[in-house]
């Protein structure tokens, strides 16, 4: 049994926030692994994923597990040559095609919800997050301001962030100050 | 005269039901929601508002529009005050403090308007003549004095508080200026079905449809305008940015706009002052119009003196009567268009002056043809027009002269990527070619095309090229009718009569002074510029860079299209710069990473230390310790005599993994890793490819193919690039890969010689001297926590390093902590950490500062003779490996309370302290409680064979000067007894 | 300016890092010699017009070759190195 107590990496830092008409919240990434294909085996990763109801994805692509077994674990590429499994640890037989590594406890999780969150985030973000250019499911690397970035939408007007741990107080200032920009125009109506 | 300045019936652009009080120069005035100050200011009957740059005459508001070059003012705002913002851009809010700018006392009495009498020595390039002797007096004397006689506004001297915003945004089509040719071209695109932004200057759409009201498909311009903007306003594809001006057309469509966000509201609340955007677009309609551009005449700078164009904005929007009586002086058919449509607004047209002599003749008004105007009087406001005709000089009473010398299409942003325009005789003015930028189109007035109808049918043209570059259908469009009359003009620049004739208001550059820099030699259109200083105002020269030129051409025989155009770049407009550094400000350019054990450390009292992004405990004070020196003494004791605890989570971790791993990490490292055993740890070398040392840390082997790598704190970024690049550009086709687990893993150093005890009272499975010895590494479980453990010291002490999933960090911290207390310890911060990592002789990047190598460091026995390396040819180069380079050696003062100072020079123990006997640095220095004397590190010529010698340190920067005694760099237990028992 | 990343597709160029010509993809034989080594590492032309160089894409790790143009700032493509 631990003996230590959690401290959650967006704990203390007031979440969640609600302005206008945008909520961010916590949304610890819970247990994931990042799975590394070594070279020519994406294919193989795809076979020994199966069992999940998944598959390795391409890049920008978020997958989720497919049917009842799938109990919300989710794939979502992160990276060249990377992808982060979410909610189930690796299976049998992958670690002799990938390199595994457990970073359920390096990245803070973010939800970022409402009509004004393509606003929000046009703020710190750099990327075209226009619907029609990153539809629902769709994955990126970037930058939240000067922080490194995992975005991935997930709903219309919700998108999943996870910076650094170590960086989520500046991440949710950082997103703070947005909102409240947003908000102050959003009242001029 | 006060009062009587509004046209009953005219301004929809004001609301009279809303009146607003504000002030200028501390005179209460009142105008309307929706006035600019300009038009407020104008309507209250003020006509100076500042004085000019170098001669400090009276001036009055030039232009409706961003071009303004004379109604530059201050805003007040509390504590704060904002210099050369244009009166004829802010727009009017309640309370809103106006200050005029330039002047001493004030705009009535200006001392310095004794300038103007000694214009004949403050020509062109004066001051580079007048004040050469003597030298020295340059920057004492004459330039302070110029500066304060010759300015703009002031700023506060504090620091800017208000809130700026950066923003990005995506479209097909960026729409830049929503007058006739814009709207056509948004609404096109809107229909087809494009993601179209159209980008306006002003806070409404129409442009020139608001000034000059024509009729549009048989609607008044301001029913078709309300028409197309609820149809732009229906599509959801279609976002309308008003009070946002394009500054900047930069590579691959990106383009820079700056929107006015709260400065003209009263009380802006949580808004930002100024967002500034940058816009992706795949194609874009520059849509910009153009600016109208006055007639250099004498005495043409007098406050009254206006731009033609501008009395129709004044008179329509805002319901301003520019004067009593008003003259116009043009030299093209919109000129006297102007006039006609002053008079049907009911404004008493004084004389239509025009040097063309076929002008029309019968109108409602006197027309001068084949006239000039010569000169004009009045001190503080125009009040007569002289007018040289056929028939002599006549003096017509007028309080107001509006020029027209003609248009200038506005295509500054085409140019902003070195492209040039050409001169178009047609209508006397540059206009912009396709392709300047890529993907940018020029239309309507911008392209040129000057008539209401030209603008429409242009902007259709416009969309539908683009939607076909876009692939999208073009949908039918039919524009609506308007006029088109043909615009006339016959190219006049300058009235030759004697007297001043101004070309560039903001700079009081006038046509002598551009003749005279000609006669001087400046006659490349760039050298006239510089020499003048015309166009270098905060209008750039927007309404005299064309008329100069054409000047400029003139005195040196050339035509004005082989004269050439200065060039243009961005921005079109000032922008800010806290608006460009929008989020940049205080902490928002370097995101703080924060311990897990930050918030502990803080409660505990400790001075946070910022080691690249990261903050770390300097030292952790105890009640009755006076200072840092105290505590850190007392912590580096603590380790040395019981146990000590420190988070060194901030190093770089990265795990290898994969069967070519170590085959990898052999050609990472200088030494080797793939004969590491599994659960052994190694002291690694990195160096650049240039043969210098980039980084060093510890390579553990977890597994068969399983590394874990650390880096030091400040270059794990660049020892991740460097990894990748490596493994990218030369073995892509191994079975390595890597990932940073440097946020996963909490991880604190346990040090001192009950070391092992503390740890022992938190493994679920005890450890001995044997079960993990040095430079060993196991998976541990920590108080039931799976974890890992690395014998590993950097203090030199008996020491461990523990990890355990960050979610632990804070508990663990405060375990150990509060364990380590209980033994006689504690915790230990930055410092403490540094002296003693300096007494056993352990680089940082303090030593690895990028020029040094292993031969430097005294440790070329890292490069593996077997195996080829990153840097290793490079590094055996016989420059790289001379005894005449610094070599790394210890400093011992002689005096043991002789302080030592990182960054200070060495020297020979009798030669004077001056560059040529320059021997070597120190890198690193501290207090060593332990050896009770300052410690340095340092590189010395030849050092490792001076061992012994003493040396001079003469800091002059900070004023020391102490002996040195030149020594082994581990001053402490050279045999690692401690750290191995 | 804008790169397109082979991974990512266009982004802004606050994401990449530059690092210099291509040549550095080129590394000498460990015995190639000063000549050789000192081309590799330090000579380099300065070219008014196509040129190559090598990018990272910081945010996911990858990278590329860019080819443009000094002169006219075009960016003609990019390709991953592996």
């Amino acid at each position: 049994m631990a003996d230590l107590t959690v401290t959650e990496a967006t704990d203390g830092l007031g979440l969640p926030l609600a302005m206008g008409d945008c909520i961010l919240s916590a949304q610890a990434p819970g247990t994931a692994w990042l799975i590394a294909p070594y070279p020519g085996r994406r294919a193989a990763c795809s076979a020994a994923l199966a069992p999940l109801g998944l598959s390795f994805p391409a890049p920008g692509q978020g997958l989720a597990g497919q049917g009842l077994a799938a109990g919300g674990r989710r794939i979502v590429w992160a990276g060249r040559d990377q992808a982060f499994l979410f909610g189930a640890a690796p299976p049998e037989g992958l670690a002799e095609h990938a390199a595994l590594t457990d970073q359920s406890d390096g990245w803070a999780g973010l939800r970022l919800q409402g009509p004004d969150a393509e606003a929000v985030l046009a703020r710190l973000v750099p990327l075209d997050l226009r619907i029609g250019a990153f539809p629902e499911d769709h994955v990126a690397r970037s930058l939240l301001g000067h922080m490194p970035l995992l975005i991935q939408r997930t709903g219309p007007e919700t998108f999943a962030l996870m910076t650094y741990r170590s960086m989520a107080g500046s991440a949710v200032q950082e997103i703070g100050h947005a909102l409240k920009a947003v908000a102050a125009r959003r009242r001029l109506g | 005269m006060s009062g009587g300045w509004r046209i009953p019936g005219r301004g929809a652009g004001i609301d009279r039901q809303r009146p607003l009080r504000f002030r200028f120069d501390g005179r209460e005035m009142e105008g309307f929601a929706g006035d600019t100050l300009a038009s407020a200011l104008m309507a209250a009957g003020v006509r100076v508002v500042g004085r000019s740059f170098k001669y400090h005459r009276p001036r009055g508001v030039m232009t409706a529009g961003a071009e303004e070059p004379n109604a530059l003012v201050e805003i007040i705002e509390g504590a704060q005050q904002t210099p050369n913002t244009r009166a004829t851009v802010q727009e009017l809010y309640a309370g809103l403090q106006a200050r005029s700018q330039n002047r001493w006392p004030g705009l009535g009495f200006d001392a310095l308007a004794v300038n103007d009498f000694l214009h004949p020595f403050l020509g062109a390039g004066f001051y580079y003549k007048t004040f050469m002797w003597p030298r020295q007096f340059w920057e004492r004397v004459y330039e302070p004095i110029i500066r304060r006689a010759a300015g703009l506004g002031s700023l506060s001297g504090r620091t800017d508080e208000g809130a700026y915003e950066k923003a990005f945004a995506f479209c097909d089509l960026l729409v830049i200026g929503a007058g006739p040719a814009g709207l056509v071209a948004a609404l096109r695109a809107g229909r087809a079905g494009a993601d179209v932004i159209m980008a306006e200057a002003d806070t409404q759409p129409g442009g020139r449809l608001l000034a000059d009201l024509p009729e549009i498909g048989g609607q008044g311009a301001r029913d078709w305008l309300a028409g197309v903007q609820a149809e732009l306003a229906a599509l959801p594809n279609v976002r309308v940015m008003t009070r946002t001006t394009v500054t900047g057309a930069y590579d691959g469509g990106t383009y820079g706009a700056l929107e006015r966000v709260g400065l003209h509201r009263a009380d802006p609340g949580d808004l930002p002052r100024e967002c500034f955007w940058r816009i992706v677009a795949k194609r874009a309609v520059m849509a910009t119009g153009a600016l109208e551009r006055p007639i250099a005449h004498p005495g043409n700078d007098r406050p009254g003196v206006m731009l033609a164009s501008a009395m129709p904005a004044y008179v329509n929007r805002w319901g301003v009567a520019p004067g009593r009586r008003v003259a116009i002086f043009g030299n093209n058919d919109s000129a006297l268009a102007t006039a006609q449509a002053l008079t049907a607004a009911g404004v008493q047209i004084a004389a239509y002056i025009d040097p063309r002599p076929d002008v029309p003749a019968l109108q409602d008004f006197p027309v001068y043809r084949g006239a000039q105007v010569v000169g004009t009087r009045g001190r503080m406001g125009l009040h007569t027009v002289q007018v040289r005709h056929a028939d002599g000089v006549s003096e017509v009473p007028a309080d107001a002269l509006g020029l027209s010398g003609g248009w200038n299409p506005t295509l500054h942003l085409a140019c902003h990527m070195n492209g040039r325009p050409e001169w178009d005789a047609r209508i006397a003015a540059f206009v912009p070619r396709d392709g300047m930028v890529p993907g940018l189109t020029a239309a309507g007035a911008a392209a040129g095309g000057l008539s209401t109808a030209a603008c429409l049918t242009d902007g259709a043209r416009a969309a539908a090229t683009a939607l076909a570059d876009l692939g999208l259908p073009v949908p039918e469009m039919t524009p609506p009718g308007a006029e088109d009359a043909p615009y006339g003009i016959a190219p006049f620049w300058a009235v030759d009569a004697g007297g001043r004739a101004w070309l560039d208001f903001a700079n009081d550059v006038t046509t002598k002074d551009v003749a005279q820099a000609a006669r001087e030699g400046f006659a490349s259109v760039e050298h006239m510029k510089r020499y003048t200083t015309q166009g270098m105002a905060p209008d750039q020269g927007k309404n005299s860079n064309v008329a100069a030129l054409a000047v400029l051409a003139d005195a040196t025989g050339q035509s004005i299209p082989d004269t050439g155009t200065t060039t243009f770049r961005p921005p079109f407009v000032p922008v800010s710069i806290a608006a460009l550094g929008a989020g940049g400000r205080a902490k928002g350019f370097a995101p703080e990473r924060r311990l897990t054990s930050d918030a502990q450390s803080r409660a505990m009292g400790a001075p946070m230390i910022e080691a690249g992004l990261w903050y770390r405990p300097s030292y952790f004070p105890r009640v009755g310790e006076a200072t840092w020196r105290e505590a850190c003494d007392r912590e580096v004791a603590m380790v040395r005599g019981a146990v000590g605890v420190c988070d060194v989570s901030t190093l770089g971790k990265i795990d290898v993994q994969g069967p070519d791993a170590g085959r990898y990490l052999d050609f990472l490292y200088t030494n080797r890793m793939s004969s590491l055993k599994p659960g052994r740890i190694r002291y690694g070398l990195m160096l650049r490819e240039d043969g210098h040392v980039m980084d060093d840390g510890t390579c553990a082997r977890l597994g068969e193919g399983h590394f874990l790598v650390t880096t030091t704190t400040a270059a794990a970024g660049q020892v991740m690039r460097h990894m990748d690049f490596v493994q990218q550009a030369f073995c892509a086709d191994w079975a390595v890969r890597f990932a940073s687990v440097t946020e996963h893993w909490a991880q604190f150093a346990v040090a001192g010689p009950r070391a092992r005890d503390l740890l022992n009272t938190l493994l679920d499975q005890p450890v001995s001297a044997d079960s993990l010895p040095f430079m060993a590494c196991q998976p541990v479980t920590v108080a039931g926590v799976a974890g890992r453990l690395f014998r590993i010291s950097f203090s030199g002490a008996l020491g461990y390093e523990v990890a355990v999933p960050a979610r632990y960090g804070a508990a663990l911290f405060s375990r150990l902590v509060e364990g380590a207390e209980a033994l006689g310890g504690g915790a230990y911060g930055m410092e403490a950490l540094n002296v003693m990592r300096i007494e056993k002789g352990f680089i940082t990047h303090a030593e690895i500062d990028g020029r040094v190598t292993a031969f430097d460091l005294g440790v070329q026995r890292m490069l593996s003779a077997a195996k080829d390396c990153i840097g290793k040819p490079a590094s055996e180069r016989p420059g790289l490996m001379d005894d005449a380079r610094g070599q790394l050696v210890g400093l011992m003062s002689v005096d043991p309370a002789d302080r030592i100072d990182a960054g200070a020079p060495l020297y020979a123990a009798d030669a004077p302290a001056r560059a040529e006997n320059w021997q070597g640095h120190v890198t690193s220095a501290g207090y060593s409680p332990t050896l009770k004397g300052w410690l340095a590190l340092g590189f010395l010529s030849n050092g490792r064979a001076r061992h012994g010698e003493v040396l001079c340190i003469h800091d002059a920067l900070r004023g020391r000067k102490l002996m040195a005694r030149v020594c082994d760099p581990v001053f402490l237990d050279p045999e690692g007894r401690a750290m191995r028992g | 300016m804008r790169l397109t990343c082979p991974c990512c597709g266009p982004r802004d160029r606050r994401e990449f890092t530059y690092y210099g010509h291509e040549t550095f993809l080129h590394r000498p034989a460990p015995d190639a010699g000063g000549q050789a080594w000192d081309d590799y590492l330090h000579n380099r032309d300065n070219p008014a017009g196509p040129t190559r160089d090598l990018w990272y894409h910081d945010p996911c790790g990858t990278w590329l070759v860019v080819a443009r143009d000094t002169v006219t700032h075009a960016v003609e493509g990019s390709e991953a190195l592996a």
